[in-house]
């Protein structure tokens, strides 16, 4: 909301000097938060002038410009500027006549876009000063020629300061109103605030006008099916101006008021309308009364009707609407927009005006479903104070007398059935119970008088029946924010609670740290990317043709419209991104949820209520209905995994070092993996595992990135990934670890050399060993993989260290031959090895 | 040979002295070495006396046993100690031929990094297991249920549409990505048995466009106190502490009154920043108040009985003022050099 502060005070008392930043900073101290400050920007001498002549003169351009004699002063006076009291000014407009009164802008004003102004050659005169435009002086937005003093009902003297008769000199003060403080959108309520934040007196415009007697026009409510059990409207007062004039102009200060608080002049009739809204919060409407038919009926639509909005367009119209019709119809969007039909133009005589108190939860749902929000839209659905309806209506009939010269007529009507207002009880100790100030009983009734209340003393406490205007106030709580917001915050003490003793972090919060520990550790850089992905991202990684995803209904881009499934295609995304920007060696990892839906995202179940625990049932479905979110880590490795240095060759980063990844992942959690080859979507066919757990639960998967993907991102040829299910690893990690004896006696090593086909894998293998060497195999490392000479094509020779050890006596070497070649037998079993010769 | 005594201190002195003159003589531990057998090997002089111990008659021989056993173990500590002195400078030149350049050493393993809105969250999650809460979770893709209706957001409240929300198709499935991480308080509630002391970090999300200072995917912490008898001096004792370990012990802050759907009365939080980058000032920091007790009956709790505190602030929003991180962008584009520029630490 945006409050002129020449406005502002005449309403509450302001300090000589105030300014919107001064206004805004008690403001703030009562909730309403600054925006900012405005102001027309047109500074120095801005005299009225008065064309004595002009000249037309035809430029080579093929522009005609006139070159004017303008008096800026009275005959014989020195002009604002200290100069002559005639100029020759350039003006490129034609819209004037000679004895017209101007705007002028003499050398040494600013204009807007600090646009300064000075006596300049153009067009072979010296040009000394600027006719101004009513666009250039922020006036308004019209730039069809220079402002015309007297045609807009202004006769001011020669000289005089233009930006007093403009009210240029005005500016606002812009404060962001909360959902709750519907009343604070007009400079009554704001000067209220201001009221409370300063202490200075309020004068309620609410008194500035009071409505004369009314009747003999037709008006019908009827809603035999309101929204939510709330009769759409609560009030309803229609009085006719007749004889107005519809073409004089707006007075320049309502103008100006309007500008500042960022609505643009339209006409007279309007510019009342929006202007006694923004004095009172009171949205109103004016009707051409010779353009409708018959009484008002305020109804809800029926299936099928349509109405053409002031706005052009042609609504359909649902049952819920709540409609302001006339014999022909309907003839305006209640509370939210008016129809074309019935609007005011330049050849209106009569009106009449409309003020109204609508439901609000109609028309935020009037509102939404058209797309359509209005300055009077946002006023009803934060609620419009009903006992002020009938101010407003006689502030415009006011107005239009005084500037349209019309007259006020009997002629209207009035709905009123005004909601019951229910008396809170607040108990005497209640705010010191929530705030921890100790407010006297005097204290909390002075404060809540203050703001509107009327308050009664009971057995206990107090009966306090908020103001019209507040229909935020219904619960004790409510009023005791009032009492702390005017009380002042700053005077709640400070106290540390002290919680009951805590058990840590979970042991899966552990675990995650933990897993990026080890991962920062060897030298991998967290990233974050957005889960957002494109529907083809989402089938890079996916076993199904057709994979289940989660779709936004109002994604910001079509290519970012679902949840991701993998965390590979942000990594992806991430690489694209360091390798454009030249960072080619690359180790990251991300650490997030994805959403993998287990059958189609459709319509749930209706939502409970709020303010109720749901059923454990109602609990369990609304908790079913949410698609699995399991946290995945994702590494992606490119370029060197150790670059080339002085004395250290370079490491491409490969697809072991993602398997290592997973394991180091797995092993920070205390979880054994065992590794099986496999293909995959997404990977390269040869060079992709999965990882399992000891109950066979599939956890992660690493590799290669399919080269093809990799190619078409932009990425080199040899790109390592894995990703890692971290829900699945908090499930399997052991809760507790039990140590075994660390046995001292000497051990015995040896090396064994296995010839089998290649594709055994080597964990395969290495697990038949050790399931055959028994207990007293300590160790076994892996240490070479032999193809080529020697060998017979498509076998391999891998050869093992073996150690072992007993954890009683030293053991011999036959005692370890022989476990070793009971290893050598499950191996020959079960993957017919041979002992290389 | 017979009766002989003919070892005399003299001869023996003649071969000490050879022998001392000869090691003497030795220029390294090689030349040294080739001198053994002469000076104290089988061949030497004093070997050769020795030798001739034998024959030597009883009466002398105990004293020319004596004589020749001193002067080997003088030729024996002079050859030992000229050995030891060559070992000692041979291996001091070897060392000198392995010296290196220790300015050029490559790294086997690269240094990782945190980022730092991950790193953030841990460290603040930190402060609060310090006071004895506990860090709650709960998922991103939320119920319309949670993040809205048991937070006291009516569905036709002009606060609904204030949040900006990602809606998933169809709408009716009243599936939403959460605008706040505060349905984890209203998950906290239903779970957790009374009283309820938990922070609930997390991700966020809502429809504003990438700028420097907005993004649709950021980060919040939220706290949450419910017990008996809190009150909003609770909430400022809380906010104190948390304050000024993020940001100094000269932190303070600073309550203003403003309205959130599940607070009453709801305030908003500025933190008195005394390193912040061009002197110390007053930052808009989060939103706090008291439990509306329309959340409360939502979690099925007697708001007569239980009441409590909730605030919550923005992860990227306290990295920007607590780092002097100028632009949204940095934080989301996963560049390496961000996150690298801060290590493990912030």
């Amino acid at each position: 909301m945006r409050v002129p502060l020449s406005w502002l005070a005449e309403y509450v008392d302001l300090p000589a000097d105030a300014t919107p930043d001064s206004v805004m900073a008690e403001l703030v101290k009562v909730g309403l938060e600054e925006e900012g400050s405005h102001a027309f920007e047109v500074t120095g001498p801005v005299v009225v002038g008065q064309v004595l002549e002009f000249t037309p003169e035809e430029q080579s351009n093929g522009k005609t410009i006139r070159w004017c004699q303008v008096r800026v002063a009275p005959e014989g006076s020195k002009a604002a500027d200290g100069g002559e009291d005639v100029r020759g000014i350039v003006c490129g407009a034609s819209n004037f006549e000679v004895g017209d009164k101007v705007v002028v802008c003499l050398p040494g004003a600013t204009l807007p876009g600090d646009f300064h102004i000075a006596a300049r050659s153009t067009y072979g005169h010296i040009s000394d000063g600027m006719l101004a435009s009513a666009r250039e002086l922020n006036f308004s937005d019209d730039h069809a020629g220079i402002m015309r003093l007297n045609t807009m009902g202004l006769d001011p003297k020669i000289g005089s300061d233009a930006l007093e008769l403009l009210h240029l000199n005005d500016a606002a003060a812009e404060v962001n109103v909360t959902p709750d403080r519907g009343y604070c959108f007009s400079v009554r309520g704001i000067a209220r605030e201001y009221a409370h934040a300063t202490g200075a007196d309020f004068r309620d415009p609410k008194g500035n006008a009071v409505l004369n007697h009314g009747e003999g026009f037709a008006l019908t409510f009827t809603d035999p099916n309101p929204v939510r059990n709330q009769p759409g409207m609560q009030r309803m007062i229609l009085r006719s101006v007749m004889g107005i004039d519809a073409n004089k102009p707006t007075p320049p200060w309502m103008i100006a008021r309007l500008k500042l608080s960022g609505m643009r002049s339209i006409s007279l009739a309007v510019d009342i309308t929006n202007y006694v809204m923004l004095e009172l919060g009171q949205p109103t409407h004016a009707y051409d009364l010779d353009k409708l038919r018959g009484g008002i009926t305020v109804r809800r639509a029926a299936a099928g009707e349509t109405l053409k909005t002031l706005d052009g367009q042609v609504r359909k119209l649902h049952p819920e609407d709540l409609l302001i019709c006339d014999e022909s119809g309907p003839i305006g969007l209640a509370g939210v927009m008016g129809g074309e039909s019935t609007e005011v133009d330049s050849n209106t005589k009569n009106v009449l005006i409309e003020a109204a108190n609508f439901d609000p939860i109609s028309i935020a749902r009037t509102a939404r479903r058209h797309k359509l929000s209005s300055e009077a839209s946002k006023r009803f659905e934060r609620g419009v104070d009903p006992m002020i309806a009938d101010n407003a209506a006689a502030r415009v009939v006011q107005l239009l007398e005084v500037h349209a010269l019309g007259e006020g007529n009997i002629l209207g009507a009035e709905y009123n059935q005004l909601a019951a207002s229910t008396p809170i009880f607040l108990p005497l100790g209640f705010a010191e119970s929530v705030v921890g100030i100790n407010f006297d009983e005097e204290e909390q009734v002075r404060i809540l008088s203050e703001i509107g209340c009327v308050v009664a003393n009971v057995d206990g406490g107090f009966e306090v029946i908020a103001p019209s205007w507040r229909p935020d106030l219904r619960h004790k709580t409510d009023l005791v924010e009032e009492i702390a917001r005017i009380g002042g915050y700053h005077r709640i003490p400070s106290r540390l609670p002290v919680a009951p003793p805590g058990r840590g972090l979970t042991r899966s919060q552990q675990l995650r740290r933990q897993a990026i520990s080890a991962l920062v550790g060897s030298g991998f850089t967290e990233v974050l990317t957005y889960p957002f992905m494109s529907s083809e991202q989402n089938r890079w990684f996916a076993a199904d043709d057709q994979p289940l995803s989660v779709k936004l209904a109002n994604a910001m881009q079509e290519e970012a419209s679902e949840l991701r499934s993998s965390m590979l295609p942000g990594l992806i995304d991430a690489a694209k991104r360091n390798l454009s920007r030249g960072l080619v060696d690359l180790a990251i990892f991300e650490e997030g949820s994805v959403f993998l839906p287990t059958s189609k995202v459709t319509a749930g179940s209706q939502l409970p209520i709020g303010n109720q625990r749901p059923e454990p049932e109602q609990l369990a479905l609304l908790n079913s209905e949410i698609p699995a979110q399991p946290k995945h880590l994702a590494v992606l490795l490119a370029g060197a995994r150790v670059p080339s240095q002085v004395g250290q060759r370079e490491i491409a980063a490969s697809y072991q070092d993602s398997v290592n990844a997973v394991l180091s992942v797995a092993r920070s959690a205390s979880v054994e993996l065992e590794i099986r080859q496999a293909i995959r979507t997404g990977f390269h066919p040869g060079r992709c595992a999965e990882f399992f757990t000891a109950d066979s639960v599939l956890v992660a998967v690493a590799g290669e990135l399919d080269p093809a993907l990799a190619t078409q991102n932009d990425l080199p040829r040899r790109v390592a990934v894995a990703e890692i299910d971290m829900s699945a690893i908090y499930e399997s990690a052991p809760k507790t670890i039990s140590a075994s004896e660390i046995k001292v006696m000497p051990a015995a090593t040896q090396d064994l050399s296995l010839v089998v086909d290649v594709e055994v894998s080597a964990s395969s293998l290495q697990q038949a060993i050790v399931e055959g060497a028994g207990e007293l195999l300590e160790s076994i490392v892996l240490t070479d993989d032999y193809r080529g000479d020697n060998i017979a094509a498509n076998k391999k020779s891998l050869t093992f260290a073996m150690r072992f050890r007993a954890d009683n006596r030293t053991l011999t070497q036959a005692e370890a031959t022989a476990a070793r070649e009971a290893g050598v037998a499950m191996a020959a079993e079960k993957y017919s090895a041979v002992l290389r010769a | 040979m017979s009766g002989s005594n003919a070892i005399s201190e003299s001869v023996v002195a003649q071969a000490v002295a050879s022998a001392l003159e000869a090691i003497a003589g030795a220029t390294d531990l090689a030349s040294l070495r080739a001198l053994k057998q002469a000076t104290v090997g089988e061949q030497s002089e004093i070997a050769k006396l020795n030798a001739q111990l034998k024959s030597i008659d009883a009466e002398h021989k105990a004293a020319a046993g004596a004589l020749i056993g001193k002067a080997r173990g003088e030729i024996n500590a002079a050859f030992a100690s000229k050995e030891e002195q060559f070992a000692a400078a041979e291996e001091l030149a070897k060392l000198g031929a392995e010296k290196v350049d220790m300015t050029a050493v490559a790294t086997r393993v690269p240094f990782g990094a945190r980022h730092p809105l991950s790193l953030l969250q841990d460290q603040i999650s930190d402060v609060f297991i310090g006071m004895g809460w506990e860090i709650a979770e709960g998922p991103e893709l939320e119920h319309e249920w949670f993040n809205f209706d048991a937070l006291n957001f009516d569905a036709d409240h002009p606060a609904r549409a204030m949040q900006d929300t990602f809606f998933v198709e169809p709408v009716e499935s009243h599936l939403v990505l959460r605008t706040h991480t505060s349905p984890v308080q209203v998950r906290s509630l239903l779970e957790r048995d009374l009283p309820v002391y938990v922070l609930c970090p997390g991700r966020v999300f809502r429809t504003d466009e990438l700028d420097a200072t907005h993004t649709p995917v950021f980060h919040q912490v939220e706290g949450l106190a419910i017990d008996k008898g809190l009150t909003m001096a609770d909430l400022r004792g809380t906010l104190e502490h948390f304050a000024r370990i993020m940001f100094g012990p000269e932190a303070q802050i600073r309550l203003r009154p403003s309205f959130f759907p599940f607070t009453e009365p709801s305030a908003e939080l500025d933190v008195w920043h005394p390193g912040a980058k061009g002197g110390a000032r007053w930052v808009e920091w989060g939103g706090c108040g008291m439990v509306n007790p329309n959340v409360l009956l939502a979690a099925g709790i007697d708001p007569e009985v239980y009441q409590g505190f909730a605030f919550g602030m923005g992860i990227e929003r306290t990295l920007m003022f607590r780092n002097d991180v100028r632009d949204m962008h940095d934080m989301v584009e996963a560049d390496v050099r961000f996150s690298q520029q801060f290590g493990v630490n912030l």
